[in-house]
């Protein structure tokens, strides 16, 4: 067998002859120049693609990942493209594959392995939490596990039990791991190509009901942007983003939750009140500065979170808030997030999900009268 | 050899032509290699591989276990002298770490007193590139394999979790979750086949650990990749108090091995001459591309679980006795003597080599290793949190003012 496949030159590995630009270029060519309307799943595509190209120690994996593309087609056409060595399917067996790609990371790999939905996820819940995130403190930095676990999360498009949880907040809760979660086309391919050239494990949590909403986007330039400024350091980790400008309140979101919060943010333009709509994007790290900056500068805060707002991101981020802003608040800081019930059947699920009334009830509820 | 799987379910009066096709190449590679079917291939010898008997006398060919396609040559006389002195070592290992803890020196230390001839076969068998994948009970492997003993200990010393690279040994972390490490092993065989390395791996368990998930998915996974693991499985008897019999009814653990498509042994766990024999032929058919194969070792836990259990409340000591006239450190001795292989000065250099990995155990873990508390938040990540550089300074800052305090304190 001729070894399509070199060992990462980033982390636990001897120094790689990464070549292979070529498939890369043949999907770019494919792409129109200028801005176009791109989904997210598309981005993700695409950088999967480029970060394969990039580096041949990145390998993707999981169940039907390979010749059907994925559930979501989040994968199609890389084993096309790179071969069964660097795109395959797996037994299906969550833990099997994230202990394997642990081993693999240790072994000089990049691995980026796809849990096909959020709860089926929990079978590798052990690796995750012993492994994936300890291995680095417990080897004292020896070894690092450069992996990627990707994992379509949280509800909104009708599915059915098992397909719509938000399991963010256990991994947010366990030491050791970055989270991410993308809320735009954009950062769909920023994000994820960060998560794969970093060196610590990340949990790359997807929006689902996002995969399909477009925005214009030029993937060539992003292409470009991000892979020189690679040089520069990473460019999304810890950096939440003001997704829309406002002085009178802050709405704090991230991932599915954002464009609600921006949908929210409009309706109350319209009444006359200015919501600035931040993004936090990293869920861990968390960027304290840019929504602390906000809600000083607003002076009312309202988190929004699919997931049970019960010990969870949500109230991290309000604690976090409150421990900073305390002086700065004009209000207590209000959440609206899902029910502490386990998620709910399709026809129900319109009830529990944060949406936008919900959410200008909760500004309503800011302690406008001084 | 490649067995490659055949899905399609066959009667023995309907040997059809299609199925007989589906499985040619493995039944044809099996039988080229060995002159016996694939199934004949998977499952274990009809019984276990032992080749020196719990007296030290060398077993007739025809009493070995072994049968056709399952033959080990006796290894050569520099190997089982290396394993004997290795044996010797591995035995005051565990003899000096088990008074280390009664001294109050470690926590805890899972002994593997009786099972000196897994450990030494374990690490033995395996070439410098190959990699070994232990558990908690492994110590007496992890340094046969080359691994400082004091670095080794530092898990049970209590001032860090692990005391080794293991990239720079090919040895993983001691793991404490049963069977985790065993996908470890999967992946990292997995990623040296991809690069086309010809690299081996052993992931070590226990006979409690084969009913975890863990298990079954390392050994399909393994298989379905054809991927080059030993998987080594220690049947000491016991999972803690646990007896075998309430983990499995299968007529060995070896015969698992059928189940995912790969060969199976049962070897003598106290008789190093045929683990190394078995794990030799493990390793040579793993290289040549044989895919993977499972390796049970019949042997016993001579000890407690640990210093914190209680081995009388579940186990007569009849039982325990039985397992001593099988000793293996004695069983080497005797066969290596009556072979003239093993002299009175033989005998002083390895128990001379023995005391000092004694002693540096016993300076090692009496030393008070100074701890750093900053070096909590250090490793948790490559790139550090500005969550965590917040943690840090916090602990920082505490720690000033309590040494502010007592040097106030110590000037009254």
């Amino acid at each position: 067998m001729s070894p399509t496949v070199t060992t990462s030159s980033e982390a636990n590995g001897n120094v790689s002859a990464a070549t292979a630009r070529a498939a890369a270029s043949a999907a770019a060519t494919a792409e129109a120049a200028g801005p176009q309307p791109v989904t997210m799943a598309k981005a993700l595509n695409t950088a999967l693609v480029d970060a394969m190209s990039a580096d041949s120690s990145v390998l993707v994996f999981g169940e039907d990942v390979g010749t059907l593309g994925g559930v979501f087609r989040i994968t199609d056409g890389l084993t096309k493209t790179f071969g069964e060595q660097r795109c395959f399917d797996t037994p299906l067996a969550e833990s099997g594959i994230v202990g394997m790609a642990v081993g693999m990371a240790i072994n000089g790999m990049r691995p980026v392995v796809e849990m096909q939905f959020d709860a089926f996820a929990y079978p590798a819940f052990e690796q995750i939490v012993s492994h994936v995130a300890k291995m680095h403190n417990r080897t004292r930095g020896a070894v690092k596990l450069p992996m990627v676990i990707r994992v379509p999360y949280g509800g909104g498009i009708g599915g059915v039990e098992h397909h719509c949880d938000s399991s963010e907040s256990y991994y947010a809760h366990t030491a050791g791991l970055k989270v991410y979660t993308p809320a735009t086309v954009a950062d769909g391919y920023r994000m994820l190509r960060e998560a794969i050239d970093s060196d610590d494990p990340v949990m790359f949590m997807e929006p689902k009901k996002l995969y399909w909403s477009k925005d214009l986007v030029d993937l060539s330039s992003l292409r470009a942007s991000y892979e020189e400024g690679t040089t520069a350091g990473l460019a999304s980790e810890g950096r939440a983003a003001v997704a829309r400008p406002g002085t009178d309140a802050t709405l704090i979101a991230y991932g599915p939750s954002v464009p609600t919060a921006l949908a929210a943010a409009e309706a109350a333009a319209l009444e006359g009140r200015s919501l600035e709509v931040i993004d936090v994007r990293t869920l861990v790290p968390f960027d304290d500065v840019t929504v602390c900056e906000s809600v000083r500068k607003t002076g009312r805060a309202v988190v929004i979170a699919e997931a049970h707002g019960f010990a969870s991101v949500s109230s991290e981020i309000v604690a976090r808030v409150q421990e900073r802003c305390f002086h700065h608040l004009a209000a207590p800081i209000r959440r609206v997030t899902g029910f502490d019930i386990p998620y709910p059947a399709p026809k129900l699920e319109k009830y529990y999900l944060p949406g936008v009334d919900r959410i200008l009830d909760a500004v309503d509820d800011l302690q406008w009268e001084d | 050899m490649t067995i490659s799987a055949d899905h399609t379910a066959r009667d023995a009066t309907s040997t059809g032509e299609a199925g007989a096709v589906q499985h040619e190449d493995a039944l044809t590679e099996a039988v080229k290699k060995f002159g016996i079917t694939a199934e004949d291939y998977m499952l274990p010898a009809r019984y276990q591989i032992q080749m020196v008997d719990p007296d030290g006398r060398l077993k007739p060919d025809a009493e070995q276990g072994t049968e056709p396609g399952h033959e080990y040559p006796l290894p050569g006389d520099e190997e089982l002298l290396a394993a004997y002195e290795q044996l010797v070592v591995g035995r005051r290992v565990n003899d000096q770490n088990s008074a280390l803890v009664r001294q109050g020196r470690m926590a805890v230390y899972p002994s593997s007193h009786g099972q000196e001839a897994c450990q030494v076969a374990a690490a033995l068998c395996l070439s410098d590139g190959d990699w070994m994948f232990p558990t908690y009970r492994d110590a007496v492997a992890v340094m046969t394999r080359g691994v400082d003993p004091v670095q080794v200990m530092t898990i049970f010393r209590g001032d860090w979790h692990g005391g080794f690279d293991p990239l720079k040994h090919h040895v993983g972390i001691q793991c404490t979750p049963l069977t985790t490490q065993l996908l470890h092993a999967v992946g990292v065989a997995h990623a040296a086949k991809l690069r086309g390395e010809d690299t081996v791996v052993l992931a070590m368990c226990g006979d409690g650990a084969t009913s975890e998930g863990d298990f079954h998915e390392a050994l399909n996974f393994a298989a379905v990749f054809h991927l080059p693991v030993i998987f080594f499985v220690q049947n000491n008897k016991y999972a803690i108090s646990v007896p075998l019999a309430h983990q499995s009814v299968a007529p060995s653990l070896a015969h698992k091995a059928v189940g995912y498509g790969m060969a199976g042994e049962r070897v003598d766990g106290n008789d190093v001459v045929a683990l190394l024999a078995v794990l030799d032929r493990a390793v040579k058919l793993a290289r040549e591309g044989s895919g993977p194969l499972l390796v049970e070792a019949n042997t016993y836990r001579m000890q407690a679980h640990t210093n914190a259990d209680d081995d009388t409340r579940y186990r007569e000591s009849a039982e325990v006795a039985e397992w001593r006239a099988k000793d293996p450190v004695n069983r080497m001795r005797t066969y290596l003597t009556d072979r003239g292989l093993l002299d009175s000065a033989g005998e002083a250099r390895i128990a001379e080599k023995a005391e000092a990995v004694a002693a540096q155990l016993r300076e090692g873990l009496s030393e008070d290793v100074p701890v750093d508390p900053q070096e909590l938040f250090r490793h948790v990540f490559a790139r550090q949190t500005p969550q965590l550089k917040e943690q840090s300074a916090l602990l920082a800052d505490e720690l000033a003012r309590d040494a502010a305090a007592s040097s106030q304190e110590a000037a009254k």
